[in-house]
């Protein structure tokens, strides 16, 4: 039994919980159907994917997540590029990354395949890590210490991009993670980064 | 209260024959053009943003694009889109329902919060003193003025809210309209149902933020205000999807005839948008450090995708709904006549069906598929989270408040709608430019170009980026399509300006004669024969039992299923050659 024929402008008079169309029946399932699998696809991902923003998060006061970030530099410093200290920390340790206007402390320098947890959060503001070029993004909350266990599959020169804003000066916040390739040698090509070599690049700096 | 003592506060609708009531007109016209003030600032400030981020003509010095950026969330996601809503709900439950506005000066006192706060926020992000974006994250922080007026805004329209329910209740109460009420009514009402839990929201976070800025409270913790304001901020895009749909079945009929198929599973799609609404705030969460994973799951999918189950069937149920619509007028060749046949000229259907095709194919696409957990990794504060919605809130909702208003400017302002050739083809022209627009933003963001950045060319930065080339072609797309999407929207907004101020009076109106100026749904409005019933039962009898009576839609849907199938699963296996994290 179909309902009085009648649009959307005009009041319903009677019932009209009427059962719908097979058709229309058919593509509710349907819809319904497509949902679940976009549901079960998270779950899933977290138990055979490899990239999930789960991390070990814990509140922790900015200050002190800074000065635990300048001990690490030290404890591990390799070298130093335009003024930045590059921190080579070994395979499997606890590694620690400050976003504070308008920089990204220290460059990191990791192997290949080798498994990192790293610790990133704010001394100030809300900051956005992405990690060029292979676009990764995280958000990044002062009082916030995001540990993500990361490893790199890729060799080559990356830049970590700040892009949450962070105040007048955002756009110059640049980061960067050297990835050595796994007999622990920088690579020259840098294609597995998909970085060309720009003029005042800093792909070929020394440590 | 007692009744004025005019002769009859209603005039009666020349194309409509309804009963509409003057106070509840005049408020309807106060927030529509206040709408339109505020797309005209938005305008500006989009096109000067646009050539900012045309990385090749990069405008604007830097803190002139910060501000204007802040400038351009504000005055279109919130003071256009919320005032735009304000006149739809007046619009609804009045002028649908032959009803009497409850109240109508405390409409105009809720009116005057909602402008005094709508100053003050220009007054404060104009002069420098807001520099904050329209998301204000703490710890960065504005002047104190700035959250106060937004909290008046926010009050203002959560009264104004407050008086639609009102005179819903007085609509039943005094019986102007017999049984349920209309579809788009219901749309109507659970776009401010949803209102009222987002105003709570911003209530919620707003007023410790103001404590904070003005130095009472010591600090807001800036996860927590992230997911506060967010229950604001996507709540209130919910809102917009509820209006725009209801704003979809409202010009379905008076464009082409469209009727609809089933009020169960149209209405109780709109329930689903009001009971998983809160959760909303997690899609911006997904790669915070805040929580954990079964509540991002839980959440962003809106407790198992049912929100967006409900779009899925709006997708289907309105053009569904239009296709029976002319097949019921006898337009009923093949796949798609009904399509071929329909009234392209008519800006109120061209514009509708744009808004449901870009906002289903592009918009809701994108949407879900970044705002799935894992595949956000790739996509979070990347260009391509403005390229969604562009798509959804600009080329779905203001798309349809753009059409829309062609039918209001005769039916509310009782004017020919002024420009009538551009008003034909406008929608075109935004349309078009606007799938521009959100692609080239898209594509830029698949290639980690960042949004509210200044400068991807990197010039003041310590170490050297290069962008793939191809990022080059794509912001050039993004740029031009914006100068379209602007110069659509400018037009729109003259027509709009001219015909409400200086237009010319309807005049006499009579059935089946075009008139320049007048939409086609109202020259020759779209009515069903006597025995449309008896039509009706036989397309179903004759229909194919899989296919249904609308058979183009099916088609249709499908299309877009596959569109969507491909597109998720292309994310997912971009995302699973990244480095290991977790
Ligand atoms: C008229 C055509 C429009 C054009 C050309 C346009 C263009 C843009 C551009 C270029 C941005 C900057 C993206 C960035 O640098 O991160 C932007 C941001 C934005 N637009 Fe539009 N837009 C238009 C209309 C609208 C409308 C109608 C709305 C809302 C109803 C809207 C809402 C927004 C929002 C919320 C932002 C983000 C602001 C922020 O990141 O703080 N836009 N738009
Ligand atoms: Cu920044």
């Amino acid at each position: 039994m179909l309902t009085k024929v009648h649009t959307g402008l005009d009041a319903v008079p009677g019932v009209w919980w009427k059962p719908a169309h097979r058709a229309e029946k058919m593509w509710v399932a349907i819809a319904f159907a497509w949902c679940m699998v976009l549901f079960a696809m998270m779950p899933l991902w977290h138990w055979r994917g490899g990239q999930n923003p789960s991390g070990i998060r814990r509140k922790v006061e900015p200050r002190a997540f800074y000065a635990r970030t300048v001990e690490f530099t030290k404890q591990y410093q390799v070298g130093e590029d335009r003024g930045f200290p590059i921190v080579q920390p070994p395979a499997g340790s606890d590694v620690y990354l400050t976003a504070l206007t308008y920089q990204w402390y220290p460059i990191l320098q990791l192997v290949q395949g080798e498994k990192y947890r790293l610790h990133i959060s704010a001394l100030d503001v809300n900051h956005g890590f992405s990690l060029y070029p292979l676009n990764v993004n995280f958000q990044i909350i002062p009082g916030y210490d995001y540990a993500l266990e990361v490893t790199p599959t890729a060799s080559g020169d990356f830049r970590i991009i700040c892009n949450e804003f962070c105040g007048i000066g955002h756009h110059t916040m640049v980061g960067r993670v050297i990835v050595l390739d796994q007999r622990g040698e920088r690579v020259s090509d840098n294609s597995n980064a998909r970085l060309t070599n720009a003029p005042g690049g800093t792909t070929g700096a020394q440590p | 209260m007692s009744a004025p003592a005019l002769p009859s506060p209603f005039r009666t609708c020349v194309f409509t024959g309804r009963r509409i009531h003057k106070d509840a007109e005049a408020l309807v016209k106060a927030n529509a053009v206040v709408a339109v003030v505020a797309l005209l600032i938005g305008a500006i400030a989009a096109l000067l943003l646009v050539l900012t981020r045309w990385q090749a003509v990069h405008l604007l010095p830097a803190d002139w694009y910060y501000r204007i950026l802040g400038v351009h969330g504000m005055n279109m996601l919130i003071f256009f889109i919320i005032y735009f809503e304000m006149a739809v709900l007046w619009f609804a439950s009045t002028a649908l329902l032959n009803a009497r506005p409850a109240a109508p000066r405390l409409g105009w006192v809720s009116f005057g919060l909602m402008s005094v706060g709508a100053l003050i926020v220009e007054w404060m992000q104009w002069s420098g003193k807001a520099d904050v974006l329209f998301t204000s994250y703490p710890p960065l922080k504005a002047h104190p003025l700035f959250y106060l007026g937004i909290i008046l805004f926010a009050v203002g329209a959560l009264i104004m809210v407050g008086q639609f329910f009102a005179t819903l209740v007085i609509a039943k109460r005094e019986k102007t309209y017999e049984g349920s009420l209309p579809l788009v009514v219901y749309g109507a009402v659970t776009a401010a149902i949803i209102a009222v839990i987002t105003l709570l929201h911003g209530a919620m976070i707003y007023i410790p933020t103001f404590l904070w800025s003005i130095g009472v409270i010591e600090s807001v913790d800036p996860q927590i205000y992230r997911m506060i304001w967010w229950g604001l901020g996507h709540s209130s895009q919910q809102i917009n999807v509820a209006a725009m749909v209801a704003v979809w079945y409202m010009l379905a009929a008076l464009t082409v005839g469209g009727v609809v198929l089933n009020e169960k599973v149209s209405r109780s799609a709109f329930v689903l948008y009001v009971l998983f609404i809160s959760m909303a705030s997690a899609h911006h969460l997904l790669v915070d450090p805040g929580f954990g994973p079964a509540w991002k799951i839980v959440n962003t999918s809106y407790f198992m995708y049912m929100a967006v189950l409900a779009s899925m069937i709006h997708g289907f149920t309105v053009p569904a709904g239009m296709e029976l619509g002319m097949r019921l007028r006898g337009y009923t060749q093949g796949l798609f006549g009904w399509l071929r046949r329909a009234p392209w000229g008519d800006p109120g259907f061209s514009g509708m069906v744009f808004s449901v095709v870009v906002f289903g194919f592009v918009g809701g696409i994108t949407g879900v598929t970044i705002g799935t957990e894992q595949i956000n990794i790739i996509a979070h504060n990347t260009m391509r989270i403005p390229g969604h919605f562009h798509a959804t809130v600009v080329s779905g909702t203001a798309m349809a408040f753009m059409a829309a208003t062609y039918y209001l400017i005769p039916l509310v302002f009782r004017r020919k709608v002024a420009f009538w050739a551009a008003a034909r083809w406008q929608p075109y022209l935004f349309a078009l430019g606007m799938l521009l627009l959100s692609m080239g933003m898209t594509f830029a963001g698949s290639f980690g170009v960042p949004r509210r950045h200044w400068d991807i060319s990197f010039s003041q930065a310590p170490f050297s980026v290069q962008f793939d080339p191809a990022v080059d072609l794509v912001l050039a797309v993004m740029g031009i399509g914006g100068i379209m999407a602007v110069t659509g929207a400018l037009i729109f907004i003259a027509i709009a300006v001219k015909s409400v101020f200086f237009g010319e009076p309807l005049g006499e109106v009579v059935r089946g004669v075009a008139v320049a100026g007048i939409p086609q749904g109202l020259t020759h409005p779209p009515v069903h024969a006597a025995n449309v019933d008896e039509i009706n039962e036989r397309l179903h009898r004759e229909s194919s039992r899989w296919t249904g009576p609308t058979p183009g839609t099916m088609a249709l849907v499908a299309v877009f299923l596959v569109a969507f199938v491909v597109y998720y699963f292309t994310n997912w296996k971009l995302l699973s050659v990244l480095w290991k994290v977790g």
